[in-house]
C-alpha cells in the first residue's frame, strides 16, 4: 500500500524544486530543465500531483546542468525551503527553541498532513545518540536527508543555536550535534500573523 | 482498627506547581475572591493584581446563564462557561470552573477558544504562554497552512478558469484575423433564430471575395493573408460592435446584422463594404485590387425563420451576385423577390 503512495510526488514538493531552480539559478536554467525533462514551461502546478520519477530526473538534470553533485544541490534547496517566509513560520510553530524545534521534526509528517493530506513526507525520527548528539533518520527516498541538512542548519540560525549538521553518506540521515542552544539572537517569531510591533 | 493500607493523603498541589500546570487559571476562595491566578491570565488582563479581587467583579459570567452572586458562580461547576473580562481589554473567554469542596471554593480554568489568534496577536503571546498539553498552537497552525492551502487552491482555479477561457475565445475564433469562426457563428445564428420568437430580427449577410485567387496566386499567401486581414477590418468598420462577423472559408465572410431588416439599410451596408473592399491594398510594394459580392437573407421574409434555410437562402443570393457579374448585394433570394 505504502509502496503505491510512493509513486506519486506531490506538485507542493515538485513547485518547490522549480521555485529553487529559478530563484537561485535564474529562469534560463529553469527553462533548460523544463525541456530536458519534458515539464512544461509553466511549471508545475502545487496541488496536483506527478510521478514520482519526474522529480529525481529534474533533480538529476539540473544537477548536471549546474556541475554540482545531487547531495550539495538538495541541500541548498533545504535552506531554500527554510528561508521562505510562510515555510519558515510554519517550522518555527514546532517549538519554542531549537531542541524542542528538533523533537517536533517527529511530528512533522503528521503536521503536514493536517495541511495537505495527500503530501507524504518521509518518516522522520529523531534519535538522540548521546549528549547534544542526534541523527534525524529519514527513511524511504534518498535525498530527504540532504535536504533536511539544509533546512536544520538554516533552522539553527534561525534559532540562534549553535549545531554541526551533516548529510550521512546516502543522505538518507542527518548527524546533529548541539554546541550551543542559545549562541545567538534568534529570528523574531510571533505565533500569530501581523503581531510585528 | 482500619484494614488494608493507610489512605494517603489528597495530594495538595502548591499554588506555583498550578500556575504551571494551568498557565490560565484562578484559584477562588469560598468567598469567591482571587487567591491565585496563572501567568498568561495575569498578563492578558494588562498585568492588574487579580489576588484578592472578587471574581465577579473581574469577569462577568455570561454563558450558560448571568451569575450575578457567589451561590449564581458555583452553581455553573463543571460546565462550560463563557466569561467577559470587565476592564480593557475586554476579551471574551471560554471558561471551566470546578467547585473543591465545602469551604474550599474553586478553580477556574480559562482558555481563548477558537479566537486565539486575535488574542495571541494582541497580548505577543508565545509558545511559552501555553501548558505543553494546550492545543492552542496547533490551532495556530493549522490556520496559518489553511490560509495558505486556500491561496494556492485559489490561484490554482484562476489559471484554469482563464485557461478554459482562451480555449473557449481560441475554439471560436479564426485565428488569422480574430472573426469569428463557422462555430461560433452557428450558435450565433441559433440564438438569432431562438430570439425571433421575443420579437427580434435580423439578417444573415454572406460575402464572398472577387478577384482574391489571383491576388493569392500572383502575389503570393502572405499577400492573401493580409488582403484577408483587411477585410476583417472593414467589415468590423461597417458592421455594429453587437453584430457577429466571421470568417466561414476561405475567402468567405458571414456576419448577423441585428436589427437591420429595411432593404435600404442593407443595400446601403452593403454598398459601403464592397467601395471599401475595392479601395487598393498595399503589400510589399506591389498593389491587390479585390471586390466582394454579396448575398442577404433576411429573418423577417419567413414565418418561421430556420437557420440552415437562411444560410441557403443568402448563399443563392450571393451566387446570384456573382451571376449577375460580381461587385454586387442581392437582398433575398432572387426567385422570392426583388433584387438589388
Amino acid at each position: 500500500m505504502r509502496e503505491e503512495g510512493r509513486l506519486a510526488m506531490h506538485g507542493l514538493i515538485n513547485r518547490s524544486i522549480q521555485c529553487f531552480l529559478r530563484d537561485t539559478y535564474g529562469a534560463a536554467l529553469w527553462t533548460r530543465v523544463a525541456a530536458a525533462t519534458d515539464v512544461s514551461a509553466e511549471g508545475f502546478e502545487t496541488m496536483l500531483t506527478y510521478a514520482e520519477a519526474l522529480t529525481d530526473r529534474v533533480i538529476d538534470v539540473a544537477a548536471r546542468e549546474l556541475d554540482r553533485p545531487r547531495e550539495a544541490l538538495l541541500e541548498d534547496l533545504g535552506t531554500y525551503l527554510a528561508s521562505l517566509e510562510p515555510l519558515r513560520r510554519l517550522l518555527r510553530f514546532g517549538g519554542v527553541d531549537y531542541i524542542d524545534f528538533l523533537h517536533s521534526l517527529d511530528e512533522l509528517t503528521e503536521r503536514a498532513h493536517l495541511a495537505v493530506p495527500e503530501l507524504d513526507l518521509p518518516d522522520i525520527r529523531l534519535i538522540p545518540v548521546g549528549p547534544d548528539r542526534y541523527r534525524l533518520a529519514c527513511a524511504g527516498r534518498r535525498g530527504y536527508g540532504a535536504v533536511f541538512a539544509g533546512i536544520l542548519r538554516a533552522m539553527a540560525d534561525d534559532y540562534g543555536a549553535l549545531a554541526l549538521i551533516d548529510a550521512e553518506e546516502g543522505a538518507e540521515a542527518v548527524g546533529i550535534e548541539l554546541l550551543q542552544s542559545r549562541f545567538a539572537e534568534g529570528r523574531r517569531f510571533d505565533l500569530a500573523l501581523g503581531s510585528g510591533r | 482498627m482500619m484494614d488494608g493500607p493507610p489512605r494517603p493523603a489528597p495530594a495538595a498541589i502548591p499554588l506555583d506547581g498550578l500556575a504551571r500546570l494551568l498557565p490560565m487559571h484562578a484559584v477562588l476562595s469560598e468567598s469567591g475572591h482571587v487567591r491565585a491566578a496563572g501567568p498568561t491570565l495575569r498578563r492578558i488582563c494588562g498585568d492588574i493584581d487579580l489576588v484578592g479581587r472578587r471574581f465577579l467583579d473581574l469577569f462577568e459570567v455570561t454563558r450558560p446563564r448571568p451569575a450575578q452572586s457567589l451561590s449564581d458562580l458555583f452553581a455553573i461547576s463543571d460546565r462550560k462557561i463563557m466569561v467577559r473580562f470587565r476592564a480593557d481589554p475586554a476579551r471574551q473567554l471560554r471558561g471551566h470552573l470546578v467547585c473543591l469542596g465545602p469551604g474550599e471554593g474553586a478553580i477556574v480554568n480559562l482558555s481563548f477558544g477558537i479566537s486565539a489568534a486575535e488574542a495571541v496577536r494582541d497580548h505577543g503571546l508565545s509558545h511559552a504562554d501555553f501548558a505543553p498539553t494546550d492545543l492552542t498552537v496547533e490551532l495556530l497552525y493549522l490556520t496559518e497552512v489553511k490560509a495558505a492551502v486556500m491561496g494556492e487552491l485559489k490561484s490554482l482555479n484562476q489559471r484554469l478558469q482563464s485557461a478554459r477561457r482562451t480555449a473557449e475565445a481560441q475554439a471560436l475564433t479564426d485565428p488569422l484575423t480574430g472573426l469569428s469562426n463557422r462555430r461560433a457563428f452557428d450558435l450565433a445564428l441559433d440564438r438569432a433564430v431562438a430570439g425571433v420568437a421575443r420579437g427580434a430580427t435580423f439578417s444573415v449577410l454572406h460575402l464572398d471575395l472577387d478577384r482574391f485567387k489571383q491576388v493569392n496566386d500572383a502575389l503570393g499567401h502572405g499577400a492573401g493573408d493580409v488582403v484577408l486581414t483587411e477585410v476583417a477590418r472593414i467589415l468590423r468598420a461597417q458592421l455594429r460592435q453587437n453584430d457577429v462577423v466571421a470568417r466561414v472559408g476561405g475567402d468567405e465572410f458571414m456576419a448577423i446584422l441585428t436589427g437591420a431588416t429595411e432593404i435600404d439599410t442593407l443595400a446601403g451596408i452593403s454598398g459601403r463594404i464592397i467601395a471599401a473592399l475595392e479601395q487598393p491594398i498595399d503589400y510589399d510594394g506591389a498593389t491587390c485590387r479585390i471586390s466582394g459580392s454579396i448575398g442577404i437573407a433576411r429573418s423577417v421574409s419567413y414565418d418561421r425563420p430556420d437557420p440552415r434555410r437562411l444560410i441557403e437562402d443568402a448563399d443563392a443570393a450571393l451566387y446570384h451576385s456573382k451571376h449577375m457579374g460580381r461587385g454586387r448585394t442581392t437582398i433575398d433570394r432572387p426567385d422570392r423577390d426583388a433584387a438589388a
